[in-house]
């Protein structure tokens, strides 16, 4: 049972069609990814969730309701901005209270709950300190502080440790996962960082130009990409060109590479089996393409040369040129490997994925 | 050792320009206003406060001082009552004739304050357009009203002061990041608890500076009391008529009234925006848009609004236009002259005196406007550190008293300057000997770049302090020396600025009427005296006339400034 419901949810800017048709569920207690590069609208849709957009067309649900055109005020969820709009104007204190002063809380409730949100963010006592006066570190635990402290029933993200430096972010990044699910919220969390998605989300949706390409757990859109936008995002892919065999009407498809000319097997069911004689594109992760001295002759194994070795600490990356086809290859241990020397590399079967037109 | 040197070599570089400073700031600022001070604190010789006490008690004299702060206070009032909204309407909401209005907002304060009079008189006078338009339909006797008084004065001041409210608030709100509201909503703020806990004491600075900008400058308003005060008499006015009638005691101690009235106004107001804190968030935040007014009813009555207030703005302006054309005498009870003619250009080009009014103001205004670019070289090297290494010559003190002391002949009228330089240079004195500066030709360039010098010195300073320190690092790590560094990195990157400043600092000068009307002899008799003769001889089409060419001059200017600005 869905908490959120976006259904074909669509708007333009003058010409431009920031957000075209998403639709998308988010489960109570959910913590929801919107992935996309930047101008891929996820934070126009994010924005609509919040209130402060309204979608040009479709309706967005909330517990069976629909508050498409509800004012922001009124929806009760917290969020989190890039920049996080801190109230320069007031201290730490004010801030947090905000939200309370807009509810008219009763001025002991208020103290409690902006110490305990204080409390939680890790950042007890730091009531009277202007914000100016705060790291950027910290201002960000005040504007998720902020947030929290009206008690959302949802909690939007925007980019939210995107202006924080690598080690902090990730520390911080720790930090609110731990915290929303402690507390039992739904977060839904725009980011263009994919390693971030990964690492906080529960459900992703990948968004490219607008539209929402692929929707699932992040084990999901690594191993398996809806198609060549996707796969494409979310980067690391060997990208290969072939066209399926006519000879081949198993239920593995046959296809022959573009470059090189090589033979591979995919295992493909047969509804998604592609037409004959039409360039398609198979993909394979690095980390799936084995190095091999004597598999000579094995299936899916291509001869080539190695054209050059990239370490970068536990693994090596290994890029090798198979007669006009080039492949990277994720390895552990490159200690015997040189450049320019004759390899044979295995891409298994039931990891090469036929991608559909992104 | 290394380092004792580097500060020697730099204290020889800028020992020469702390020189130059001072004797500006001695003979120009410093000299002059305590020649004031103790000429109205002297009688016959010896030290007292007989005069302040004398004048005090002088009902007329606090009858000025009463009036000048009322109106004053009026003026702010009126000011933000049009300016805010307006700024509001057209910063937030787009619809059609938006950029109509929002084009030539800030017109009336680029109209030098006499042509702006005049023009007023010529629209909405008792024998102005409108006036003559209403007698003529109703078959009036008499005109229908009188241009003079209270609401003359406080419609003028609110047509001319309105857009240092427009301006600013419209400012403020475009510095407001979009998304602190929206957080704030986002909280669950309403609409009207969002703009009083977020909004307004975000504006608040600006609005200070506005109604400051506003007050100092209707304190010192000079033409339009003169030209239709009628029976309200305020300081600028009274200090005028006292020195026309020779009482220079009194005028002094007036004047030392409103210097002190207008300085204690600049305090207070600093004060108070020194405890509001008004950081702008600079990391990426919304952008905001403005909202299109897209109800019908709404949008017609924005748009009707948008276009009555530019044909309000424009009125005067088209006015004095079309009397410049108007046949002298054809202009008796008709709504319209009925008769038009270009005699009053050709006379303009043509006569020989009004072409030295035209070389006197333009090269006064020139001399002045120079100097003073010079003058801001010198200064803003002193006031701020171009390069990081560089140790500052000043301390943090004496760049803040320094410019304190350059802002001072801003801050007062210019009846007060006028009077102050008067006063010290009007007889043989400590500084210049025997010469006397008042009566000569170079007595009104003097006055137009102390009054006008710290718009310079600011521009150039503002865009000194925009260049990053390190690109001059940078030039000296690639070999460049001191003064290679200035002329190849910091200068090309800070003239258009300051050649802006100095635009405008020429333009303001050449329409300089208020000190000019005080101190002024045959030998420099600049423009804005022609225009008060011209009217005073009833020449109306040739006053409008020169008021007209003025424009002109301004509004190139002004572009070019624009440009300039936007070059930076």
């Amino acid at each position: 049972m869905s908490l959120l419901s976006l259904q074909n949810i669509s708007r333009n800017f003058g010409a431009t069609r920031a957000v075209n048709d998403v639709s998308l569920d988010v489960a109570q207690g959910e913590f929801f990814g919107l992935l996309g590069p930047s101008g891929c609208g996820k934070t126009t849709t994010l924005r609509m969730i919040a209130g402060l957009e309204t979608p040009d067309s479709g309706s967005i649900r909330f517990q069976d309701q629909d508050i498409t055109n509800l004012p922001p005020e009124r929806r009760g969820f917290g969020m989190v901005f890039q920049n996080y709009a801190l109230f320069p104007h007031l201290n730490v204190f004010e801030n947090v209270a905000f939200g309370l002063r807009a509810r008219h809380a009763a001025k002991a409730d208020m103290n409690d709950r902006v110490r305990s949100a204080l409390e939680l963010v890790q950042l007890p006592g730091y009531e009277k300190r202007a914000i100016d006066e705060l790291s950027g570190g910290q201002q960000q635990r005040v504007a998720i502080a902020r947030a929290i402290a009206i008690e959302p029933v949802l909690l939007l993200f925007d980019e939210p440790l995107s202006n924080l430096d690598v080690s902090l972010r990730e520390e911080t990044r720790g930090e609110l996962r731990e915290l929303v699910t402690r507390l039992g919220l739904t977060a839904v969390y725009v980011t263009h960082d994919q390693e971030e998605a990964f690492a906080l989300c529960d459900r992703i949706s990948v968004m490219v130009g607008g539209k929402l390409m692929q929707t699932g757990k992040p084990r999901e859109l690594y191993e398996e990409p809806a198609d060549i936008t996707v796969a494409r995002f979310l980067g690391r892919n060997n990208l290969i060109r072939a066209v399926r065999l006519s000879s081949s009407n198993t239920s593995d498809g046959e296809f022959k590479t573009l470059e090189g000319g090589h033979t591979l097997h995919v295992a493909v069911s047969r509804d998604e089996l592609a037409p004959l004689n039409k360039p398609v594109m198979l993909a394979i992760r690095p980390e799936h393409v084995q190095l091999s001295v004597n598999h000579d002759g094995a299936e899916n194994s291509v001869h080539g040369t190695i054209r050059e070795i990239v370490f970068a600490g536990a693994t090596s990356t290994v890029r090798v040129d198979a007669n006009g086809l080039l492949l990277e290859a994720l390895v552990v241990q490159a200690d015997g490997l040189q450049v320019n020397q004759e390899t044979t590399l295995i891409l298994r079967g039931d990891k090469l994925r036929l991608l559909k037109e992104g | 050792m290394k380092k004792d040197r580097s500060l020697l070599r730099v204290a020889k570089d800028r020992i020469l320009l702390f020189v130059v400073a001072v004797v500006v700031i001695v003979y120009g600022v410093i000299y002059p206003n305590l020649s004031v001070i103790s000429a109205s604190l002297q009688r016959s010789g010896s030290w007292t406060f007989a005069n302040y006490r004398e004048v005090l008690t002088q009902g007329v004299v606090i009858e000025a001082i009463v009036s000048s702060l009322s109106l004053s206070i009026a003026t702010v009032a009126l000011c933000a009552l049009v300016g805010v909204p307006l700024a509001f309407l057209f910063e937030r909401f787009t619809f059609p004739g938006r950029r109509l209005f929002a084009a030539i907002a800030a017109l009336p304060l680029v109209l030098p304050p006499l042509v702006g009079t005049v023009a007023f008189i010529f629209l909405a006078g008792e024998t102005g357009i409108l006036a003559h338009a209403i007698q003529n339909l109703f078959h009036l006797e008499q005109p229908p009203w009188r241009l003079t008084g209270w609401p003359a004065l406080l419609l003028f001041h609110t047509y001319t002061m309105y857009p240092f409210f427009y301006v600013l608030t419209g400012a403020g709100l475009r510095r407001i990041d979009a998304s602190l509201a929206e957080a704030a909503r986002s909280l669950g703020g309403s609409r009207v608890f969002v703009f009083a806990r977020v909004l307004a004491p975000q504006l608040t600075p600006s609005l200070i500076a506005a109604a400051l900008l506003t007050f100092m400058t209707s304190m010192a308003s000079f033409s339009a009391p003169l030209l239709f005060g009628g029976n309200v008499r305020v300081l600028t006015l009274e200090i005028f008529t006292a020195r026309q009638r020779g009482d220079l005691t009194l005028a002094n101690t007036e004047t030392v009234v409103l210097a002190v009235i207008s300085l204690a106004a600049l305090i207070v107001f600093q004060r108070y925006e020194g405890t509001r804190k008004f950081a702008a968030a600079t990391m990426k935040g919304a952008p905001r848009r403005r909202v299109t007014i897209a109800s019908g009813k709404a949008r017609v009555l924005a748009a009707c609004a948008a276009i009555v207030f530019a044909i309000i703005l424009v009125l005067p302006v088209a006015t004095l236009f079309l009397v410049s054309f108007a046949r002298e005498g054809s202009w008796t009870t008709q709504t319209l002259p009925a008769a038009y003619t270009l005699a009053n250009y050709q006379r303009l080009f043509s006569d020989p005196g009004a072409a030295e009014v035209f070389f006197n103001s333009f090269s006064m205004a020139a001399i002045a406007a120079v100097a003073a670019l010079l003058w801001s070289f010198c200064v803003v090297t002193l006031l701020v550190k171009r390069e990081r290494s560089q140790p500052a010559f000043l301390g943090r003190g004496g760049r803040r008293l320094l410019s304190l002391l350059i802002l001072i002949p801003w801050a007062l009228p210019g009846t007060v300057v006028a009077v102050s330089v008067a006063e010290a240079y009007g007889q043989p004195s400590l500084l210049l000997g025997s010469f006397v500066l008042v009566g000569t030709f170079w007595i009104l360039p003097v006055v137009y770049f102390l009054r006008f010098m710290p718009l310079v010195v600011r521009a150039l300073q503002a865009s000194t302090e925009q260049v990053d320190p390190s690109l001059a690092e940078a030039a000296g790590s690639l070999g460049a020396r001191a003064w290679q560094r200035f002329l190849r990195v910091t200068l090309p990157l800070v003239w258009p600025g300051a050649v802006a400043g100095t635009l405008l600092a020429f333009v303001i000068a050449l329409g300089e009427y208020v000190a000019s009307v005080l101190v002024f002899v045959p030998a420099n008799r600049p423009i804005s005296i022609a225009i008060a003769s011209e009217l005073r001889d009833f020449n109306l089409g040739a006053a409008a006339a020169y008021g007209v060419v003025l424009i002109v001059i301004i509004s190139v200017s002004m572009v070019a400034a624009g440009k300039l600005e936007r070059m930076r």
